[in-house]
């Protein structure tokens, strides 16, 4: 069973597209995908901004977003533009939530939860800040095409999560932790109501402060009076994000390569974006195997057997290794037909691995070649 | 006879083959039958896909797999929720209270949005399973192996004393992490990275043995993955990847044998991109160790050859 072309290039092309967001497991090259198609629609003739979260340097330094900078930078070289153009960002985890706090607190309070050391923890290390983030930065960037046309397509590179599922979650959760009860029941007053019906109260309390300590349930309390006044921000701004998510205008792309881990986690994030009615294009395979030369693995071996190795040690090597290609071939030809027959109507494209690292423009453009050709 | 490493953490960029590593690591430090445990702590249940059985769950550790020189291997994924109420239970015989405060959303508060506090649990339960054979407890290992989050978030997830420090700077809590800190700089646990020889999980490995060097954590081993042997030297590679000087092949028709010359010039140009990044990590003045590209895939044989080059390479035993 074979899967439906995946046909970015319309994609790209439809205005009513505005958002893609590339996801799937780390290792599987999302970056590169994200920045390949960023390019393409920008020398198709659209205004793109390319969100990446962890890009590697040479990439990074060749799209123009260096260490600095919280704000999107347009990228140099594009040929043609059409008319299009392309600016880059990469996503500062701190600096976006530090503004989220400036931009929603009274000022006098904003200065307090910046100052407090649970946030400065909580900015930086709690495991879903950094998805949290790049949702935040997506609906500012949205926000900002909307409003002044700086941008038709935004295209966001999700962050190496735990799992691919984070970043869809991490905004809900995040909001329900700070809105939730446990740190209600931080908050209330000793003797206020919440007392009065809760019977485990004085058992919880009792309990986090000899886990905890007294020191850093006092550091929360202060944060969460302080961060009180974004509360209902943060719920709201989650159920925007999820809304926008889900919306015509967004679109969501798997990457994967043809080996099973990755493959798992792509199935599983497909299933999920089913279930969620989120709005799934296609799946990008990177990094698959192919020969032109149809010998199989046996044959080469034989062949390679029958070699003197004195005078063929070359010939050897090289039907040796086509031998090897050819059982990956063949792994990776398996792997992607149990998928496709578990989930058929999944439109996928695939890339042929390169033979170098991705650093330049040049090659991203090789890339954007590869992602839109029938193969 | 000096004392073997207790405790094994693999880490490596997304992609990598931590996960085969670290399992084909646990099988090798199971030889001449051993007990010793392989944890997961991501929740991706790759430990149980590698080894092909149930999903591990509910804090089981389950036997996963008998190597052929009757060593066995136990399975253990670590949840964060499981770990703080055993936590709870066990250090402040706090079972009641763990119920009220789970319902309260508490344990869910603690160990996703308390910073560090998660790791300080994760790494608290592998603390727990290396401690055992101390205590002399029946269910002790012979050696842990902890498959880790990838290299990018290796040094955050290790210094459970950076992580707590602006938090609890006393009580138990704090208590906790100075011991796992203590086991996790000890001479009895090994780092070690794995890498593909491409460009940026190179880059990753340096940047996580630059990482951990202020947290005292040594790394001990950097593994290169997927290794492509071959018996030419870098003058006939280099030949061979212009793709100018035609293959002769008998039975192969001209067609065939250029297709294939065009084919091994990419081969070779990879071999010797592999050469290079391998001279890259030689100058980290980390000990290598090399396992070598399976194009059969991996299935239990193949770990157990994976184990058989990592015994042959890897130091398993405390050096003076």
């Amino acid at each position: 069973m074979t899967s439906p072309f995946f046909e970015i290039d319309s994609v790209l092309a439809d205005p009513e597209t505005k958002i893609i967001i590339c996801c799937g497991a780390g290792g599987v090259g999302k970056t590169t995908t994200s920045a390949a198609l960023a390019l393409r629609a920008a020398e198709a003739g659209r205004k793109v901004v390319v969100l990446t979260i962890d890009p590697a340097r040479r990439l990074a330094q060749s799209l123009g977003v260096g260490e600095l900078g919280n704000t999107p930078r347009p990228v140099a070289g594009l040929e043609p533009t059409n008319g299009g153009s392309l600016d880059a960002m990469m996503l500062d985890m701190k600096r976006t939530f530090d503004d989220v706090v400036i931009a929603h607190a009274p000022p006098d309070k904003a200065a307090a939860v910046l100052q407090n050391p649970f946030y400065e923890a909580l900015s930086t290390s709690f495991s879903g800040t950094q998805e949290y983030m790049a949702m935040e930065k997506l609906g500012q960037l949205h926000h900002r095409a909307e409003a002044d046309g700086s941008w038709d397509l935004i295209i966001v590179d999700t962050p190496p999560a735990r799992s691919a599922l984070d970043f869809l979650d991490a905004p809900e959760h995040l909001s329900d932790l700070l809105d939730g009860p446990f740190l209600r029941m931080l908050l209330a007053p000793t003797g206020g109501p919440l007392r009065l019906m809760s019977a485990g109260f004085h058992l919880v309390s009792s309990a986090m402060t000899k886990i905890l300590g007294g020191q850093l349930l006092r550091d929360v309390r202060t944060f969460v009076t302080a961060f009180e006044a974004l509360f209902g921000g943060f719920r709201q701004r989650a159920a925007e994000t999820h809304a926008l998510l889900a919306s015509a205008h967004t679109t969501f792309l798997v990457v994967a390569t043809a080996q099973r881990d990755a493959l798992r986690e792509a199935a599983y994030f497909v299933d999920r974006l089913l279930e969620e009615h989120m709005p799934l294009a296609g799946m990008v395979i990177n990094r698959v195997h192919s020969s032109q030369l149809e010998i199989s693995a046996e044959r080469a071996l034989a062949i390679a057997e029958d070699l003197d190795p004195q005078v063929a040690a070359v010939e050897i090597e090289a039907l040796r290794r086509h031998a090897a290609l050819e059982r990956v071939i063949d792994q990776e030809t398996l792997l992607l037909d149990r998928f496709s027959a578990a989930r058929p109507a999944v439109p996928r494209t695939l890339v042929s691995t390169l033979a170098g690292d991705v650093t330049d423009l040049d090659t991203l453009r090789r890339v954007g070649v590869l992602l839109a050709d029938k193969d | 006879m000096p004392p073997r490493h207790r405790l094994h953490i693999v880490s490596g960029k997304g992609g990598t083959g931590k996960t085969t590593i670290s399992g084909a690591l646990a099988c090798a430090l199971a030889a001449g039958g051993r007990r010793v445990l392989v944890c997961e702590v991501e929740g991706r249940h790759g430990v149980a896909e590698l080894f092909g059985v149930d999903r591990l769950i509910d804090a089981e550790e389950r036997r996963i797999c008998r190597t052929p020189s009757g060593g066995v291997v136990y399975g253990l994924a670590i949840d964060a929720e499981d770990a703080f109420l055993e936590y709870l239970d066990t250090f402040f015989h706090l079972r009641l209270a763990a119920r009220a405060l789970d319902r309260f959303g508490a344990v869910d508060f603690a160990t996703s949005i308390a910073p560090g506090l998660r790791d300080v649990l994760l790494t608290g339960k592998v603390y727990e399973a290396v401690r055992r054979s101390d205590k002399g407890r029946p269910d002790a290992y012979d050696a842990v192996v902890l498959d880790a989050p990838p290299t990018g978030r290796i040094a955050q997830f290790l210094n459970v004393h950076a992580a707590v420090a602006g938090l609890a700077r006393i009580g138990p809590i704090r208590d906790q992490a100075d011991s796992i800190m203590r086991m996790l700089k000890s001479t009895t646990t090994a780092v070690h990275l794995v890498t593909l020889l491409e460009d940026m999980p190179v880059t990753e490995a340096e940047e996580a043995v630059a990482a951990l060097r202020p947290t005292g954590i040594s790394v001990q081993t950097v593994i290169e993955n997927k290794v492509i042997t071959t018996p030419l030297d870098d003058d006939q590679l280099q030949r061979a990847s212009t793709g100018t000087t035609m293959l002769q092949v008998r039975n192969l028709t001209d067609r065939q044998n250029r297709l294939l010359t065009a084919e091994f010039a990419d081969e070779a140009a990879r071999t010797l991109q592999q050469r290079e990044r391998h001279l890259r990590l030689t100058s980290l003045g980390v000990p290598l160790a090399k396992v070598a590209f399976d194009a059969a895939g991996i299935d239990e044989a193949a770990l157990f050859a994976i184990a058989e080059q990592l015994q042959e390479q890897i130091d398993l035993e405390v050096s003076g």
